[in-house]
């Protein structure tokens, strides 16, 4: 079914990372996704469309655990991971950021990248009670690497703020470093432009784009910006009523007449 | 003399808050000789307050020392719910249950030991409590290799493992303790281990073992109840709390521990807790909630109670995180009941009740959530000003005045909801529980890397 929408542009090099076969997804009698298929390559740059109430942030959340799918199956790097709890996922390597900021509020900055660490500290709960040398060694490691994300984020100056105090702009930038610091493979980001002025969409774009090559990510963009979306992705994929619609490049999208529909209405013969 | 009372109180309440200021300043001492000498130090000036005599009477009396014991508990017991519901943002009424729970654990190991003459009770504590938490720590790994099982097989897994511990523990302790009470006696039985220092000993382990066993069953506890919302949980732990005070009261009847006389109370506990183990074990849980919260983990604890699906998305598993939390918090509501028993001499299940239990949690909100300078300061300064200084002051206005401090401190806690609803102190932390500061990378080196940092790595900072 998948194949029959769209014009399939040719097949990126790299493997497959992430590949998503008949995912669906009840909620109650209410079919949130139906039938969702995508597959994305290491080194893509997708962007995931579609009107509100569309499905895309479902997916996002079956993607990561936070829902369990009703049927189909996600496949990251080869593995099933449809049914993991979320925090196995993320330590399988996929992060994400959320369509309404989700900071630890009253925690600052440096902590909330810090706390990315966690689960790949390199020290445990009798090392840190015991403050010995291994707690010492890595504590300033991950200390020291979470404040490299910071300067790459230009949140240095703002390390011991709590995030609660920072603007929108700095907290969206601090949500982005967190989600790198947990080392992810792919990531995943749900409307990062949201509420952002056309001067920071631009900085945004150009952020996603050298974050992409200095990590070697993958990402996978839900975008309503238009100009984000086409500006920056390689391959979308447009969703309505939980179905996908249209695949193709941004050119090929542009020029989709169910997109047009979707987004528009019908027109009036 | 009731100013000179007044007076000589308010001067105690300030030196107790003076002093904790200082010991807690000291260990925040870069050097490790300034550190050790200072916290010996604090230790000594109070010993010897209690020593010292001017005149007939000593600085600290017999009161005093009380107030100081019984602050220190509460101290650890709420230190214990601060990390559970100010750190980790589970509501929870059940730390009374593990206070209680610990208590009597204690109790009954040295009363055993001291008036029957038995290493039975010991051994039955010590064996259950270590092939408890090895059969939990065997079961969690054996667990962890399956995905999603349901909890309450798991819970039903891990009770069963406890109840043949405890089962096995039972058996072995008896019979070792049949082996070891006629070779080496116990307290007044000729033998190697009739002396006081053997007493010492027992009473540690006692205190030790009290504290695990209490964090065992909030393990077997926590597991199905902590997945509900804290609101429930809350429900939840206060239903732990009642089975807790009413297996106390009948502990006679449908338990078999007649020692423990149900709701006449429990007498005959050798009083053993002198300053200086009530001193060691509050460090150690100063110490360990310390190096606990200004971890990784602690970072964890504090993310859980933040945003529990961010948590999840920065691969924090939060269900265990909740689990270990709570464990921890019981462990030191356990040893600080170890403590009081040992003080006070007589464990009665009016001490534990539901209502009582409201107390650790009232000092917790009224040092601060989240604060364990609070916590800390709010035990001692409740302890001084509740049970010191309104009592005696009101006793002398007649017999019934003292209850009026129940009306008064409730309305001290209301207004200072209203007033400063983060708590006494908010925040603050004094000296060694502060978070270490981490200094800004210097921007003369920035990272290798990071010098490739396009102008897009300043958006919207313009």
């Amino acid at each position: 079914m998948a194949n029959s929408i769209g014009n399939s542009s040719a097949p990126p090099p790299g493997a497959a990372i992430l590949d998503i076969q008949g995912l669906t997804k009840f909620f109650g009698g209410l079919r949130a996704v139906n039938d969702f298929s995508l597959t994305i390559h290491r080194g893509e740059l997708i962007g995931l469309i579609g009107p509100n109430g569309a499905g895309k942030t479902t997916v996002f959340n079956l993607i990561t655990g936070l829902y369990t799918p009703s049927s189909g199956d996600i496949r990251f790097l080869g593995q099933s991971i449809a049914g993991l709890e979320p925090f196995e996922i993320t330590q399988r390597g996929i992060a994400r950021t959320f369509q309404n900021i989700r900071l630890f509020p009253n925690l600052t900055v440096l902590d909330n990248v810090r706390i990315a660490y966690h689960f790949h500290a390199g020290y445990n709960l009798f090392d840190a009670i015991l403050r010995n040398g291994k707690f010492g060694s890595q504590e300033k490691e991950l200390t020291e690497r979470a404040q490299d994300f910071l300067a790459i984020f230009k949140l240095e100056r703002v390390q011991d703020e709590l995030a609660v105090n920072l603007p929108y702009g700095e907290q969206r930038r601090v949500e982005i470093a967190r989600a790198l610091a947990s080392n992810p493979r792919l990531l995943l980001l749900d409307e990062p432009a949201a509420g952002m002025n056309p001067n920071e969409i631009l900085n945004l774009m150009e952020l996603i784009g050298f974050i992409r090559e200095r990590f070697d990510l993958t990402i996978l963009l839900i975008e309503h910006q238009m100009r984000v979306v086409m500006g920056i992705c390689e391959r979308i994929t447009v969703m309505d009523f939980g179905e996908v619609i249209a695949r193709g490049t941004p050119n090929e999208i542009q020029n989709n007449e169910r997109v047009i529909e979707a987004y528009l209405g019908k027109g009036v013969d | 003399m009731e100013l000179g009372f007044l007076l000589g109180s308010v001067v105690k309440i300030v030196a107790v808050l003076g002093w904790l200021y200082g010991l807690l300043q000291v260990m925040a001492h870069a050097s490790r000789w300034v550190k050790i000498i200072g916290i010996i130090a604090a230790f000594g000036v109070i010993q010897i307050a209690f020593t010292l005599k001017i005149g007939d009477q000593s600085i600290l009396n017999d009161f005093d020392a009380g107030l100081l014991f019984q602050a220190c508990t509460m101290a650890m017991v709420a230190l214990g719910l601060n990390l559970i519901y100010g750190f980790n943002g589970q509501f929870s009424l059940g730390q009374w249950g593990f206070y209680g729970l610990g208590a009597y654990a204690a109790a009954y190991v040295t009363y055993k030991w001291a008036n029957d003459r038995t290493s039975s009770a010991l051994f039955v504590l010590l064996i259950g409590v270590i092939l408890a938490g090895a059969t939990i720590l065997v079961l969690r790994r054996f667990l962890s290799r399956y995905y999603n099982v349901p909890v309450l097989s798991a819970f039903t897994l891990y009770l069963l493992g406890c109840v043949a511990a405890a089962a096995v523990a039972v058996v072995a302790g008896n019979a070792i303790a049949s082996v070891i009470d006629p070779l080496f006696g116990a307290k007044d039985a000729p033998g190697l281990l009739s002396g006081d220092l053997a007493l010492q000993i027992v009473f540690v382990l006692a205190v030790l073992c009290a504290g695990v066993f209490a964090a065992e069953v909030s393990f077997l506890f926590g597991l199905p109840v902590l997945s509900l919302g804290s609101d429930y949980f809350g429900i939840a732990t206060l239903g732990f709390s009642i089975v807790i005070n009413t297996l106390m009261v009948n502990s006679d009847t449908i338990l078999p521990f007649p020692e423990m006389k149900g709701g006449r109370g429990m007498i005959g506990i050798p009083k053993l807790t002198t300053w200086f183990w009530v001193f060691i074990f509050l460090m150690l849980v100063i110490v360990v909630m310390r190096n606990l919260i200004h971890s990784s983990a602690g970072r964890a604890i504090l993310s859980v109670r933040e945003d529990e699906t961010a948590a999840k998305a920065m691969g924090i598993d939060v269900a265990s995180n909740k689990l270990l939390t709570f464990v921890i918090g019981s462990l030191f509501a356990g040893l600080g009941g170890g403590i009081y028993a040992h003080y006070i001499g007589f464990l009665s299940p009016g001490t534990f009740s539901f209502l009582a239990g409201f107390n650790p949690l009232i000092v917790v909100v009224f040092g601060g959530l989240g604060s364990m300078t609070g916590t800390l300061a709010a035990s001692f300064g409740w302890m001084f000003f509740l049970e010191g200084l309104l009592r005696v002051l009101l006793g002398q206005m007649g017999t019934e005045a003292p209850t009026w401090r129940f009306v008064l401190y409730p309305i001290a806690l209301l207004l200072l909801m209203l007033l400063r609803p983060q708590g006494l102190l908010g925040k603050t932390e004094w000296g060694f529980l502060r978070a270490p500061a981490v200094k800004p990378r210097a921007p003369a080196s920035p990272p290798p890397d990071a010098r490739a940092t396009p102008a897009a790595a300043a958006p919207a900072a313009k």
